[in-house]
């Protein structure tokens, strides 16, 4: 078992036609299930044409008419990206997996309010994120799949590359994941930590989970609290960004201390006050897991 | 990007918030010319950096004639401004800001920004105006009160009066209150703020609801859209090696310490940082590569961390996905020739294609230590830094 996406998921990728979206669409058609998973693309007015064998549609809706898609995954560039999710929302996927980095705030709070009011069961994972993946399943994004095993770990994570971290770490001790969640950088997004916890508490194939969250906003505070109500397995938390200045964004939009709010330290004691496991040390994220499991 | 108090307040007039009549000026001479055109008995002089706490540092000065304008003005322009948010050095004053005089009989507070949990912008509204509002929110946080707006129904009127009558605008200007935050919203959103401050905002004493001071934060995704606000754009308020990593596709912040590092990725990077420190050392900035990093940008990485003459070492720490580890150590034995490193170096290379990466490392003339882990590494580099 795995969450929110396995060998049987059905994806489109809105933006093949780029350069990005080829590139990491072939990496992805390459690992695992996905040559069954992958099955259309889209790029407004490239219908017809094919992509590393995927055929080419207009429009999402036409994507999930043909091969009945059930996620996409978004390279579409900033400016249009917001619109790109709204029109996968409006086909009723299941998931919508946004890659792309730098889109206007404004633009995923229009997003997220409309998503809102219609009372979407679409789930939204990013923008600016890694992308998901289960391991020996599907990838959906731009991981690096070859680090992956499959297992019992959960992995949530605000960053890219740290999330690489943690899970290398895990793989060098034998410790496999069942899916990795790049939740994102920006300050408005879909999937917040605690929405993925939850569905880590519910997969009955994953013991235990790593987090990784960063300086910004109150994300980690809300899922501390959820946490010490609810969470039935270990969690093992990172919170990137100690040494990080006040009022500096640190590379990612949301990754911000403003108004004494979204330090690191606030984020840790919440984390340790609620029974995760925290440490302060980025190579030893594998390493507490491991005990934490025995 | 930030933007100055007469640029903010150029933006609020648009959307037809009110503000005090005032004239940018760039030299004493102009400054003087802007308060013979403003006319009036009273003139506020007002040093234009971006941070905040300018008058505590000097920075604004109330002028009662032409000749105290001129005095001020030659004080405040050239003046190294020290304030809370300028660090010890201060900054440099090139702008000043020539204001009519106003009456203030209140002072109020409102800020503008989004809130990432509800997703909405948020407006905070206090009486306690010309005070810090962190300050506020952490003594007294009753005295702040939120409207949380829908972004498909607008600011709702009722709910704005009744906030207004609130924080302490008489009854006669609670009308005009309610439109200036309506305009202030509308201010937000058509420029794609993502933060702004009117602090503060004062009642005079014909009961007028005027904005004294604006700091506006435009989200730097949406200036594509924003042609004009980013005309404001003022060079001389950003670090240059900032601006000069910004150029080569890097994010750079410069920091206190004495060890430079090279990250791929936000968020690897902050979490680089923090190993340095919990290893004792010091991290002397943020530097992501970015996913798809070069050569040159390698290059160009070493070269704006070393142009910090605090750095006594340097820590790389890349996790290889799409970046592949060849390509990073090849980038970094050039760059390192090409500088003429003459600090320690301690590389850490993991992911795509470590083992040719490792291999160039080793191979290489360029006098470094590698390390496996990232707890290695910092060991290594803090240990190399104090020997």
């Amino acid at each position: 078992m795995s969450i929110l996406i396995n060998k049987d998921t059905r994806i489109v990728t809105q933006g093949i036609t780029g350069n990005t979206g080829e590139f990491h669409t072939t990496q992805c058609l390459d690992y695992a299930d996905g040559r069954d998973c992958f099955v259309a693309g889209v790029t407004p007015g490239k219908e017809g044409e094919v992509v590393q064998g995927v055929p080419v549609y207009n429009t999402v809706a036409d994507a999930k008419a043909q091969h009945g898609v059930n996620a996409s995954v978004i390279y579409v560039p900033p400016r249009f990206a917001a619109s790109a999710i709204d029109e996968a929302v409006d086909a009723e996927l299941d998931l919508v997996i946004c890659i792309t980095e730098g889109i206007p705030v404004a633009d995923m709070i229009k997003t997220r309010d409309r998503m809102r009011k219609m009372n979407s069961k679409t789930v939204l994972v990013g923008p600016n994120c890694p992308g998901v993946i289960t391991p020996d399943e599907v990838k959906i994004g731009i991981m690096p799949g070859y680090i992956h095993t499959k297992g019992k770990v959960g992995v949530v994570s605000r960053s890219g590359t740290l999330t690489y971290e943690a899970v290398h770490q895990l793989t060098q001790l034998g410790l496999g994941q069942s899916t990795c969640v790049g939740i994102g950088g920006d300050p408005v997004n879909g999937l917040k930590h605690k929405d993925v916890l939850k569905l880590f508490n519910d997969d009955p194939d994953t013991e235990a989970v790593v987090m990784c969250g960063e300086i910004g906003g109150t994300d980690e505070e809300e899922c501390a609290a959820w946490i010490k109500e609810n969470m039935t397995k270990p969690v093992v938390a990172f919170i990137a960004g100690v040494t990080a200045p006040p009022g500096k964004r640190m590379g990612h939009a949301g990754a911000i201390i403003s108004g004494g709010q979204g330090t690191a330290e606030s984020k840790i004691e919440a984390l340790e006050d609620a029974g995760a496991h925290v440490t302060r040390n980025p190579s030893e994220m594998g390493i507490l897991l491991k005990k934490a499991l025995s | 990007m930030n933007v100055h108090e007469y640029q903010g307040k150029e933006i609020l007039r648009k959307y037809g918030v009110t503000t005090p009549r005032g004239i940018a000026a760039f030299s004493v001479d102009e400054a003087v010319s802007a308060a013979e055109e403003l006319g009036g008995k009273v003139w506020v002089v007002k040093a234009q950096i971006h941070a905040g706490g300018r008058g505590k540092g000097g920075g604004v000065k109330v002028a009662k004639s032409i000749d105290e304008v001129r005095e001020f003005a030659d004080a405040i322009l050239g003046m190294q401004l020290v304030t809370h948010q300028t660090g010890p050095e201060g900054k440099e004053v090139k702008r000043l800001y020539i204001e009519e005089g106003a009456d203030i009989a209140d002072e109020l507070y409102i800020g503008a920004l989004v809130d990432r949990e509800t997703q909405k912008v948020v407006l905070m509204c206090s009486s306690e105006g010309g005070m810090d509002i962190e300050t506020v929110a952490e003594e007294t946080p009753e005295k702040i009160l939120k409207i949380y707006i829908d972004p498909t129904d607008g600011l709702n009127r009722r709910e704005a009066e009744e906030v207004c009558a609130k924080i302490g605008i008489p009854d006669e200007a609670v009308a005009q209150g309610a439109d200036f935050l309506e305009g202030l919203y509308q201010a937000f959103v058509g420029s794609d703020a993502s933060l702004a401050e009117i602090n503060p905002l004062i009642v005079t004493g014909d009961k007028q609801v005027i904005a004294l001071d604006a700091k506006f934060n435009i989200d730097s995704n949406a200036l594509f859209r924003q042609k004009e606000i980013l005309e404001y754009r003022d060079l001389d308020e950003e670090d240059p090696d900032e601006i000069e990593a910004s150029k080569w596709g890097l994010s750079y912040i410069s920091l206190d310490g004495d060890i430079g590092c090279l990250v791929n990725g936000a968020g690897l990077a902050m979490a680089t940082m923090d190993i340095i420190k919990l290893y004792g050392g010091e991290p002397a900035n943020f530097l992501d590569v970015g996913g798809g990093a070069n050569k040159e940008q390698v290059t160009e990485a070493f070269k704006i961390m070393l142009k910090n003459p605090n750095v006594k070492g340097i820590l790389v720490n890349i996790f290889g996905g799409i970046m592949q580890c060849d390509v990073i150590a090849a980038g970094v034995v050039a760059a390192a020739q090409e500088v003429g490193l003459s600090v320690p170096l301690v590389v850490r290379l993991e992911g795509t294609n470590v083992e040719r990466g490792r291999q160039i490392l080793d191979d290489s003339d360029v006098k470094l230590q590698t390390a496996t882990t990232m707890a290695d590494a910092a060991e290594k580099i803090v240990a190399a830094v104090k020997a």
